[in-house]
């Protein structure tokens, strides 16, 4: 059943307008009080994103359209926007410790990821270009500031800057390759153009390509994956937490979306883009990574491959495909807060300690850690019965049937060469001697860390309700 | 009957295990009190895993070819299931598997000092994840637990095991993982053709020429490596030597035989043609398996590694005897995987009681054991002699049958893996004598005691398995023999007509 609001309704973009609302009047509470409130505005920014999440669920169901098509608002939509605030709230979460201390008591830093999300829930249900635009770069800007917000750190402004003119790039090249879409077309509409497009002329496809080319940075793809490591290890950890996980579910959401509802004439010509772009990705994901010493380089290159094996779903073009990206983002997204809920925790007489030798013998000094870190590693490897495994088991499932054969070995013989650098993790927790114990961990991110870990190592019991909750998301965009 | 369907058997079995490990893991401290704790509660588990089992066997109707003791729940999505259940193929690896659990936690008794707690739920975890792959139903299930038991292995490998471990623990686990990410893509093909992962359907769902080829070669990818086939044998020895004394035991009794096991259950039935296609192919590796891993064995100085490479040959004789599809060679091939799941493991249990007490393995640095130790002597020959193959005991039925079975489809093949029965005697009195005999000169074994109440407990059932199967070897292939007859005889119908062709031309 379908309801489409007609004209200009306000009702779809209510969880929108809430969140837009709420920020605003967070701002206000920390403009007023000063940075001595900076803990009751994060608490309130998690508050409002309970809400908000709340609400969109609560939404009449069906298909919603509204602002003359730009805006949607259907089940595709709603599964990966409560994924993208579930992502944002952790995040917050996660960050309580980084934002008590003293020197770095910015109350904006809850604003920003606020309105950070509300560009990318703006992004998720966009439907024509322009608002596929504004969403990215509503998005993007609260990023930039969010990346240098230890800003008395040179590391993290460089990667602020480097990741505002790398993305500025990026944009740039979206912004062409959308407006020769429009040159070609005439309308900047998904259906408009999924309509007019039905062969690919030549000006169409260097649209197109320059569109997957803008997408292909945020999502941090190979070949525009270069500003990933330097971002990841720059900024602050729990950025990098937020960085790997909210915006990739958003930047992953558009881009499935305009793929497939934009194009499906010319699936042949993005799907070659698609299959290289994840092919890349998986292959230098896999094996940059062994090289790395610094977890959060790691982890960059971790995300690079994972992005890959996401795409191999998209490059399937069908909606089991599509079904398999969003099981694969939303499993993705509870190994990775996870996993940072663990880096986080790596603090040794109060300070952060970021070498993968620092895990050494963790599994002797904090046992449990160690257990849910190599639980997580064995998940991102994709080993069985893990949570990881059935994300790519969707992924490649789709692949197999649409034929992609060559991607799909390709693909899982990258996730071996990537199982030997996530073993040489859990070969250091339990194999090695120990350096020292960790100081102890704090409530909210054992509480994280529980969460995930619970989900990563008990989903297979009771897979169905996220599988199932996927099936429909992906059928609404068919 | 009603009180049967009602009680999960085989769910239970499965599941037991794990139910053990939460109990010591909520044991906590890790003191002396709560390594004895673990170990006790290790050993009930795997008792009462066992007397469980027992119900199957009892329970099991052996002249019914079918799977029996089915269950079925509803898991992934509508088309994968939540399928267990066993047949007379299946059902001898299940009760091996629960069977030698015990005596593995036994002979960990005094050898694992560190981190027993997690030593034990490591191997309750592996028991109940080697159960499952014997007994589910459907790929996917199949897949998890197969793929799940790297996890433990892997730790168990590289915690409790010896100076080379990380290097043995890595390549164990990237070569079996390699061969298995190809199965898995096998796996989706099959879904796609067929629509479903259930097993059995898929047993009688015909699949493509085109699809069976490339699928049997996926599979064989994974079930080779296991196996292990010549030429990817070589993580084996490492893996092999490098374990504590338990996970050789499992490795080499069970886990192995997921590889044989595989064959029978998936190759043979689902792609018969181009099992018939590749099984020259099947046959030559084993033959080069028999003859050329058994002269590696000779030249070996490290004891485990002699019974790492052994294994690498006795595993030939099953894949030959399982490709040549008759009654004979596969029903051979079941109850040489039994009968070496007995023997190796007591071998590798045999290793281990030197081991714990001269911390060596090498083979110079023994001789002349039977002056100090005449039962762990006595013991030890008969397990040499069931690796050899001697009539009376298990060994021989085995390799008898096979080297039949396989002699009816291909005499090359038959006869150049005889010269295997010659090189496994070769081998093995070769590292008895050297052993056991001999004058006792060394010092470091001068002081050396006899078995233990406890090693006597582990060895003793084990020689009289091995000496009853060696002569009267009636209960493994009565068990297996109707299930086992349905697979030859739809093997034979579905490449009837391949055959017939090959013949018109």
């Amino acid at each position: 059943m379908t309801i489409t609001t007609a004209g200009y309704s306000l009702l779809p973009v209510l969880p929108e307008l809430m969140l837009a609302v709420g920020a605003m009047v967070l701002l206000m509470i920390g403009a007023f009080n000063g940075p001595k409130v900076t803990g009751l505005v994060t608490t309130l920014a998690v508050c409002l994103l309970v809400v908000v999440g709340a609400a969109e669920i609560m939404l009449p169901a069906g298909k919603h359209v509204t602002f003359g098509g730009s805006f949607i608002v259907d089940d595709y939509a709603r599964f990966l926007k409560v994924l993208a605030i579930i992502a944002s709230a952790v995040t917050l979460i996660l960050s309580r410790e980084f934002l008590a201390d003293q020197s770095r008591r910015i109350f904006e830093y809850a604003i920003l990821v606020l309105l950070s999300t509300l560009g990318m829930m703006v992004l998720i249900s966009a439907g024509d270009l322009i608002m596929l635009y504004l969403g990215l770069e509503l998005m993007s800007l609260a990023l930039y500031v969010v990346a240098a917000s230890n800003r008395d750190n040179a590391k993290s402004t460089e990667a602020g800057l480097k990741y505002f003119v790398l993305g500025a790039l990026s944009s740039g090249m979206l912004l062409y390759g959308a407006s020769m879409i429009y040159g070609f077309t005439g309308t900047v509409s998904f259906a408009g153009i999924a309509a007019e497009a039905k062969t690919g002329s030549i000006g169409l496809v260097f649209g197109l390509v320059f569109l997957l080319a803008g997408l292909c940075f945020k999502v941090s793809a190979v070949p525009f994956h270069m500003w990933t490591p330097d971002v990841y290890e720059g900024a602050p950890t729990p950025v990098t937490a937020f960085f790997a996980s909210a915006p990739k579910v958003a930047a992953l959401a558009v881009f499935t979306r305009v793929t497939l509802t934009a194009f499906p004439g010319i699936v042949v010509q993005w799907q070659q883009v698609v299959v290289f772009v994840s092919l890349a990705s998986m292959v230098l994901g896999s094996f940059a990574a062994i090289g790395q010493s610094n977890i959060k380089r790691l982890m960059a290159y971790s995300s690079i491959g994972h992005m890959g094996f996401a795409l191999v779903g998209l490059a399937a073009g069908t909606q089991e495909g599509a079904q398999g990206v969003l099981v694969y983002i939303a499993i993705y997204v509870a190994m990775t807060l996870g996993t940072f809920a663990i880096i986080l925790t790596m603090k040794r007489g109060g300070q952060p300690v970021e070498t993968i030798k620092d895990f050494a013998g963790l599994s002797r000094t904090n046992p449990i850690i160690a257990f849910f870190f190599a639980m997580f590693l064995f998940s991102l490897a994709g080993v069985p019965p893990l949570a990881g495994f059935f994300g790519k088991f969707y992924v490649f499932m789709a692949a197999i049937k649409s034929g992609l054969f060559v991607l799909a070995v390709v693909g899982v013989l990258a996730s071996v060469v990537g199982a030997f650098y996530y073993l040489s993790i859990v070969k250091l927790m339990y194999f090695d001697e120990p350096v020292g114990k960790l100081d102890p961990m704090r409530v909210e991110l054992r509480t994280v860390l529980a969460v995930a870990g619970l989900f990563n190592v008990l989903f297979f019991v009771y897979p169905a309700p996220l599988v199932s909750a996927a099936a429909f998301a992906a059928k609404s965009l068919f | 009957m009603a009180s049967v369907m009602t009680w999960p058997v085989l769910s239970v079995v499965t599941f037991l295990p794990i139910v053990g490990a939460i109990l010591i893991y909520l044991s906590r401290g890790d003191d002396e009190a709560a390594q004895g704790n673990a170990r006790w509660i290790a050993l009930w588990t795997t008792l009462i895993t066992f007397a469980v089992s027992l119900i199957l066997v009892m329970r099991f109707d052996p002249s019914n070819g079918d799977f029996q003791f089915v269950e079925k729940a509803p898991w992934l999505a509508a088309t994968i299931n939540y399928h267990m259940g066993v047949d007379g193929i299946s059902l001898p690896f299940v009760i091996l598997t629960t069977a030698l659990m015990p005596f593995c936690i036994l002979c960990s008794w005094k050898s694992v000092t560190k981190r027993v707690r997690e030593y034990m739920i490591a191997f309750l975890f592996l028991e109940t994840l080697m159960i499952g792959t014997f007994s589910a139903l459907d790929l996917v299930l199949f897949y998890l637990f197969f793929e799940g038991g790297l996890i433990p292995m892997f730790l168990i490998i590289g915690i409790w095991g010896g100076p080379r471990r990380v290097y043995a623990s890595f390549k164990f686990f990237l070569y079996t993982f390699l061969g298995s990410v190809l199965m898995l893509l096998a796996i989706m093909a099959l879904y796609w053709n067929a629509g479903t992962t259930d097993i059995p359907t898929l047993m009688h769902t015909a699949v493509p020429r085109s699809l069976q080829t490339w699928a049997w070669l996926a599979f064989f990818a994974s079930f080779a490596v296991k196996m292990p086939m010549w030429p990817v044998h070589t993580w084996l020895p490492d893996a092999h030597v490098e374990a504590p004394t338990a996970g050789s035991v499992v490795l080499a009794a069970i886990m192995l035989k997921m590889g044989g096991y595989g064959f029978l259950r998936f190759s043979l039935p689902m792609f018969p043609d181009a099992s018939l296609y590749f099984a020259p192919m099947v046959w030559t590796l084993s033959v080069i398996a028999i003859v050329y891993t058994s002269l590696v064995a000779l030249m070996q100085e490290d004891i485990k590694k002699l019974i790492a490479y052994s294994s690498v040959a006795h595993m030939g004789y099953v894949t030959m005897g399982i490709f040549a599809g008759t009654t004979q060679g596969v029903s051979g091939a079941v109850f040489q995987m039994v009968s070496h799941g007995i023997v190796s493991g007591a071998l590798f249990l045999c290793v281990g009681v030197v081991y714990d007490r001269l911390h060596t393995r090498e083979i110079a640095a023994y001789g002349g054991l039977v002056n100090r130790m005449p039962i762990y002597a006595a013991l030890f020959m008969v397990f040499t002699m069931a690796n050899v193959g001697l009539p009376g005991t298990s060994g021989f039925v085995g390799e008898f049958l096979t080297l039949i079975g396989t002699f009816k489809v291909s005499i090359p093949t038959a006869t150049f893996a005889s010269i295997g029965v010659i090189l496994s005697a070769a081998y093995a009195l070769w590292l008895y004598r050297k052993v056991v005999f001999g004058e006792l000169t060394k010092p470091a074994l001068q002081g050396i005691k006899d078995i233990t109440f406890r090693e006597g407990l582990v060895l003793v059932p084990l020689v009289i398995l091995t000496i009853l199967f060696g002569v009267y070897p009636k209960p493994v292939l009565d068990m297996s023999a109707a299930s086992i007859q349905l697979l030859v005889n739809n093997y034979a119908a579905a490449t009837s007509a391949v055959k017939a062709a090959a013949l018109l031309q």
